[in-house]
C-alpha cells in the first residue's frame, strides 16, 4: 500500500509541477493575477505531494518494506534505525527523489519569500515548475523508487557500509540542499530576462546565500568524512563526484561576488545573469557525472545510457534554453554601469575571472578523459598533479587579490591607501612566513608562501573587522568568510607538507613511533556490532611509562554485505592529528598499522565552517533587513 | 649440584626475560626500504601512478591487489637502478597513460593542459574590455 501511496504522491506532484509551469510563465504578464495565485497554490500543493512520496519511502525504509525493490536493495533489517534512513538516499532512485524534494522546497522558498516583486516571483516559480516537472519524470520513468517485486525476498541487501557513517548519512542532504538550491537564483535569473525586472538579484541573494552555505558545509563535510574513513589521511581525491561539488561551488562563489557588484551599483548586469544560468548548468552537469554512471567508466554509461540520455536531453533544454532566453533579452537589458579602473567592482570582476578559470581547470580535469575516451582516442588519467599545476596557481593568484576588494570603494578606490591600510596584514605575512621557515622542518618554500598568503587573508579579515566595528554583524560577513580560506589554506598546507607517517607490522607488546608519539601495540580484540563484526586494535598512547590514551582503530566485516571497511582512530589536540588505521592481518597476532601526524589537519574544515559562517551572517543581515530598506540605499557592504 | 642449579637458571631465564621485558620496536611492513630517502622516492613514484582497478586511487593508497603487485614492481626496479623516468616509462609501455595521474604533455592533451590558461587570458581580456568601458562611463576628474 505504501508503495502505491508514494507514487501516486508522485503523479499528484507532477501535475502541480506542470500547473506551477504554465500559470507561473502566464503570471509573468502583470494582468494575470489570478494564475499567480494558481501558480503560488500549485507551489504549495507540490511541495506537499513531494514530501508525501518522500515520506512514503522513508516509512517503507524504516519498516523494512521489502517488497518495494529500492529498499530491497538497499537496506537490511540489521542496520541501526539511522542508517535504515539514510539508506533513502543511499542509492540513485531515493537520491533523485531527495534532489526533487530539494527543489521543492526551494521553489516554496521562493514563493514564500515572493521577493522582487509578483511578476518575477510568478515567473521563476514557473521555471521552477518546470525544472520539477522534468525531474519527476525523470523518476517515474527511469528511476521510480516504488517498484514493487514479487515476491518479496525475506531480507534486504543491505546498505555499502562505507555509507554507513554518520558523516556520510548527512552529506548528501547538505550537499543538495546546496547544489539544488541553485536552481532557485537560476529560475530569478531567467525570470529576470523574462519580465525584464532588474530587482533580481536582491531577490534572490538570500536563497542564492543559502545554498552557497550548504554547499560549503556539504563539501566541507564529504572531504571530513573521506579524510577518516578512507584510512589513508587524505582530505581530497580530485574524484570525479568531488569535482561535481566543487564546480558549483566555485561558479556560485562567483556569483555571490558578482550579484553583489549588480545590486549595489547595477555593474556586471548581464554577467550576474549567465553567472546564475551557470550555477545551476554546473549542478545539473554533476548531476549527470554522478547519476549516468559516467564516473565509473564510460562504458558502465555506454550498458545502460537510458538515465544518462536522459539528464543529458534536460541538461541541453534546460541550459539551451536559459542561454537562449539570455541570447535574445540580455542585449535589451541596461547595463554598463561606471565605475573606475581602482575600485571595489574591477576587484569583484577579476575574482570572478580567477574562479571562472578555476573552475574550467575543474571542468576540463573532469570530462576531457571521459571525451577523449568516447572518441576512441587514448584512456588517460588526470589526477592530483594536473590539478596543482592548472587549479592551483589560478586559485593562489585569486586569494592574493582577496583583501584588497573589501577595502575598496564602489565606483572609485584608491589604491595606495588600502595598502597602507593593509600593511599591517603584509607584516603578518612576512612573519608567518619567517616563523615557518624557521621552525618546520622539513623546510618548503611552498608552506611559507602558503602560510604568508594565510597571514595576508587573516590579517586583512582582522582589519577589516577593526575598521567596521560597531556596524552591523552582517558587515562582517567577508571579512569572516575570507578569513575562513586562510584558515583552509594552512591545514592544507600544513596536512600535505608536513605529514608524518609509519606503515609498520607490529606485534602485542611493541612500540611504535610518529612524529613525536610513542605508540603501544596491545593486540586486537574480536567485537560484535549491530550488523558487523570488527577486529578492534587497541593501541595505548605512552608518555614516558605512562599511557596517556588508548586508541582503538577497528577493522569491520559486514556479512550481510561482504564488505569489508577500515574504522579509523583519530586524536586531535585542535592543531595536530594522530591518526591510526589498521591494517591486514599477518599471523601470530602480528599486524600492519597505518599511523598518520597531520599538522593542522582541523583547519581544514574548521575553515570551511569560518565561510560557511561567514554566509550565514550575510544571510541573517539580509533577512533581518527585510523590506525595511529601498531597493537603492547605500548600507555597509558585506 | 652446582649443575642442577646452572640447568635450573638456564630454564628459569625466558622467565627473567619475560618479566623485565625491552619492548621490541616494531617493524616497517614488509616490502618498505630501510633506507629514508629510497623509502621516500618510493612513495613519490607510488603516489604518481593509478591503480588500474580502482576508482580514481593512487597505487600508494590502494588495497587492491594489483596495487600491491605494482607497489613490489615499482620497489623492484627501483632497487635494478632505474630511474624514475624509466621507470614510468616502462609501466606506460605496459599499460598505457592511464597509469600516469600526470597526463603527458602531447597532441591527445594540449586542449587539456591549456584550457584553464585559455579560460583566464579570455576572460581577462572580456574584464580589461569591461573596465575600460566602464571608465569611459565614469566622470574622467582625476583622483
Amino acid at each position: 500500500m505504501t508503495g502505491e501511496l508514494g507514487q501516486l504522491a508522485l503523479c499528484f506532484a507532477l501535475a502541480l509541477s506542470l500547473v506551477m509551469a504554465v500559470a507561473g510563465l502566464t503570471g509573468a504578464r502583470s494582468e494575470a493575477a489570478t494564475a499567480r495565485a494558481i501558480a503560488h497554490g500549485a507551489t504549495m500543493g507540490m511541495l506537499v505531494f513531494v514530501a508525501l512520496a518522500f515520506g512514503t519511502l522513508t516509512y517503507a525504509f524504516v519498516t523494512s518494506d521489502f517488497s518495494i525493490s529500492g529498499v530491497a536493495s538497499n537496506s537490511n533489517t540489521l542496520k541501526p534505525l539511522v542508517y535504515r534512513i539514510s539508506g533513502v538516499w543511499g542509492n540513485h532512485e531515493g537520491s533523485m527523489l531527495l534532489w526533487v524534494l530539494v527543489l521543492s522546497l526551494y521553489s516554496g522558498l521562493v514563493a514564500m519569500l515572493g521577493r522582487g516583486g509578483e511578476r518575477l516571483t510568478s515567473a521563476a516559480l514557473g521555471v521552477q515548475g518546470m525544472l520539477a516537472a522534468a525531474f519527476i519524470l525523470f523518476i517515474l520513468f527511469t528511476s521510480n523508487p516504488f517498484l514493487r517485486i514479487d515476491p518479496a525476498p525475506f531480507e534486504g541487501a543491505g546498505l555499502n557500509p562505507l555509507l554507513q557513517d554518520p558523516g556520510l548519512a548527512m552529506h548528501p542532504p547538505m550537499l543538495y540542499a546546496g547544489y539544488v538550491g541553485l536552481s532557485a537564483s537560476f529560475s530569478y535569473a531567467a525570470a529576470a530576462l523574462m519580465v525584464g525586472e532588474e530587482g533580481w538579484a536582491r531577490a534572490a541573494r538570500p536563497l542564492m546565500l543559502l545554498s552557497w552555505i550548504f554547499l560549503t558545509c556539504g563539501i566541507a563535510l564529504g572531504s571530513w568524512w573521506a579524510y577518516y574513513e578512507l584510512g589513508w589521511g587524505g582530505f581530497w581525491f580530485w574524484d570525479p563526484v568531488e569535482n561535481a561539488s566543487l564546480m558549483p561551488w566555485l561558479v556560485a562563489t562567483a556569483l555571490l561576488h558578482s550579484a553583489l557588484a549588480t545590486e549595489k551599483s547595477g555593474a556586471f548586469r548581464t554577467w550576474s545573469l549567465l553567472l546564475a544560468i551557470g550555477g545551476f548548468s554546473m549542478s545539473l552537469i554533476g548531476t549527470f557525472l554522478v547519476r549516468s554512471g559516467l564516473t565509473t567508466s564510460v562504458h558502465s554509461f555506454a550498458s545502460d545510457p537510458t538515465r544518462g540520455l536522459y539528464i543529458l536531453a534536460l541538461i541541453f533544454c534546460a541550459i539551451g534554453g536559459a542561454l537562449a532566453l539570455f541570447a535574445w533579452r540580455a542585449p535589451k537589458l541596461q547595463g554598463g554601469a561606471a565605475f573606475e579602473a581602482v575600485s571595489r567592482e574591477t576587484m569583484l570582476l577579476l575574482n570572478n575571472v580567477f574562479l571562472v578559470a578555476a573552475c574550467a581547470s575543474v571542468f576540463v580535469g573532469t570530462l576531457y578523459p571521459m571525451v577523449l575516451d568516447a572518441m576512441g582516442r587514448d584512456k588517460i588519467s588526470v589526477g592530483p598533479p594536473y590539478y596543482v599545476a592548472t587549479f592551483a596557481p589560478i586559485f593562489f593568484a585569486l586569494l592574493l587579490l582577496v583583501p584588497l576588494g573589501p577595502m575598496l570603494g564602489w565606483r572609485r578606490g584608491n589604491l595606495k591607501e588600502v595598502l597602507r591600510a593593509l600593511a599591517p596584514a603584509l607584516g603578518l605575512a612576512v612573519i608567518a612566513a619567517l616563523v615557518v621557515l624557521l621552525v618546520a622542518s622539513p623546510r618548503f618554500l611552498t608552506g611559507a608562501l602558503a602560510f604568508a598568503m594565510a597571514g595576508w587573508l587573516i590579517g586583512a579579515s582582522l582589519l577589516d573587522v577593526l575598521r567596521r566595528r560597531g556596524a552591523r554583524a552582517s558587515a562582517f560577513a567577508a571579512a569572516l568568510a575570507h578569513a575562513g580560506l586562510g584558515v583552509t589554506l594552512m591545514g592544507v598546507a600544513g596536512t600535505t607538507l608536513w605529514r608524518s607517517e609509519a606503515l609498520v607490522v607490529v606485534g602485542p607488546g611493541e612500540l611504535m613511533h610518529v612524529g613525536p608519539y610513542t605508540l603501544r601495540f596491545d593486540g586486537v580484540t574480536q567485537r560484535q556490532g549491530s550488523d558487523y563484526r570488527a577486529s578492534r586494535a587497541h593501541i595505548a598512547l605512552m608518555s614516558g611509562d605512562q599511557v596517556k590514551s588508548v586508541m582503538t582503530p577497528e577493522q569491520r566485516i559486514y556479512p550481510a554485505d561482504g564488505q569489508d571497511v577500515s574504522v579509523t582512530a583519530i586524536r586531535t589536540t585542535g592543531f595536530q592529528d594522530l591518526y591510526l588505521a589498521l591494517g591486514d592481518n599477518r599471523g601470530d597476532g602480528r599486524w600492519t598499522i597505518r599511523a598518520y601526524v597531520s599538522p593542522l589537519a582541523p583547519f581544514i574544515w574548521l575553515g570551511g565552517l569560518v565561510m560557511g559562517l561567514g554566509g550565514m551572517l550575510s544571510l541573517w543581515g539580509r533577512l533581518r533587513v527585510r523590506a525595511t530598506l529601498p531597493a537603492t540605499a547605500a548600507q555597509p557592504a558585506e | 649440584m652446582k649443575r642442577v642449579l646452572f640447568l635450573l637458571l638456564l630454564l628459569a631465564a625466558p622467565a627473567f626475560f619475560s618479566i623485565a621485558p625491552i619492548p621490541a620496536r616494531a617493524a616497517p611492513a614488509p616490502g618498505t626500504f630501510s633506507d629514508p630517502a629510497m623509502e621516500a622516492r618510493a612513495r613519490n613514484l607510488q603516489r604518481q601512478l593509478r591503480c588500474l582497478v580502482c576508482q580514481g586511487e593512487s597505487i600508494d593508497e590502494s588495497h587492491a591487489p594489483l596495487a600491491e603487485e605494482l607497489r613490489q614492481l615499482v620497489r623492484q626496479q627501483m632497487v635494478e637502478g632505474r630511474s624514475d623516468r624509466q621507470i614510468q616509462e616502462f609501466l606506460t609501455a605496459r599499460y598505457g597513460n592511464y597509469i600516469l595521474m600526470r597526463p603527458p604533455v602531447e597532441a591527445d592533451t594540449y586542449f587539456l593542459w591549456a584550457a584553464p590558461f585559455l579560460v583566464l587570458i579570455v576572460a581577462g581580456g572580456v574584464a580589461i574590455f569591461v573596465i575600460s568601458k566602464a571608465r569611459k562611463a565614469a566622470p574622467s576628474d582625476p583622483l
